[in-house]
């Protein structure tokens, strides 16, 4: 019989490393805060500019986000991960600069879907694996030109939910609604986006 | 279940928080109706493909600035 596998996971890794840094960082070693920075920077950005669609707004959000948790590093308890602390932080400098800039377009709640106004139009087979018919640069570009169509209600849970991962409850926490709604705004937003993916991504559409 | 039930729980469905009884319910569906099955894998998909693409690396001007700020405030904080 074999060994049992003991090499830790990837996941493990990074969180044990990033543990160290933070440890680091709030001893006051800046290097260590400046590596955090390196290491999330491009995320934290695509969050920002997926939240806002703006991009002066997203590089001030992601500023004061990355500064905002440097000064509030030494209450970081370290129950979650540093990176969903400071994924937090970005949405909520995101979220005041998008209602500063739309103060009309985010509201604050809505009734639950019945499921009676949404059921798809086009409906075809995307096949297993359609985005590998794209390149990844043109991926990229489907994709976001495809988000930023979203009313920022609904992409903004979408980037929550589904691109950051971070739990419903947490998601309605953070945007101070409840949680039928952020189901509701998810399940609207998913469909959305099917909607305009299907063009893409339908089985047989050429290249 | 009909395709509206399926649209209803659809969110549900693919986060895995169903309950069991309503579950089978809506796969029981799936088995024979195409339309439905389709737009669930294409949602499914959709998720997917989001989550997985990488964000591109900053921009250099972005990052040059991003850097320097942080350059100028992090030095004060620790004076």
């Amino acid at each position: 019989m074999s060994a049992p596998e003991t090499k830790p996971r990837e996941s493990t890794i990074v969180r044990e490393d990033e543990s160290a840094l933070v440890a680091a960082a709030k001893s006051g070693n800046i290097e260590a805060f400046e590596e955090l920075v390196s290491r999330y920077e491009s995320k934290i950005f695509r969050l920002a500019m997926n939240i806002t669609r703006n991009r002066e707004d997203a590089e001030d959000a992601m500023q004061d986000a990355f500064l905002k948790s440097y000064s509030h590093l030494k209450n970081f308890q370290g129950d979650s991960r540093f990176y969903t602390w400071l994924v937090r932080i970005t949405v909520n400098e995101a979220l005041m600069r998008l209602r500063k800039r739309r103060p009309n377009q985010v509201s604050l709640d809505e009734p639950v879907e019945t499921g009676d106004d949404l059921m798809p139009r086009e409906i075809e087979d995307w096949g297993p694996s359609p985005e590998q018919r794209y390149a990844q640069r043109e991926l990229g570009t489907i994709l976001s030109e495809v988000i930023e169509g979203l009313e920022p209600d609904y992409r903004t849970v979408f980037v929550l939910r589904d691109i950051e991962e971070l739990s419903t409850e947490e998601t309605a926490n953070l945007l101070g609604i409840s949680v039928p709604a952020v189901k509701s705004r998810l399940l609207r937003a998913r469909l959305k986006l099917r909607d305009r993916l299907n063009k893409y991504f339908r089985k047989g559409e050429p290249n | 279940m009909n395709c509206k039930g399926i649209i209803r729980e659809l969110t549900d469905y693919l986060d895995g928080e169903l309950p069991l009884a309503i579950k089978a319910e809506l796969e029981q569906h799936l088995i024979g109706c195409d339309d439905c099955r389709i737009v669930v894998d294409s949602t499914r998909k959709t998720i997917e493909i989001f989550c997985r693409c990488e964000p591109v690396p900053l921009p250099e001007d972005v990052r040059s600035r991003l850097h320097s700020v942080l350059r100028r405030h992090l030095g004060k904080a620790t004076n």
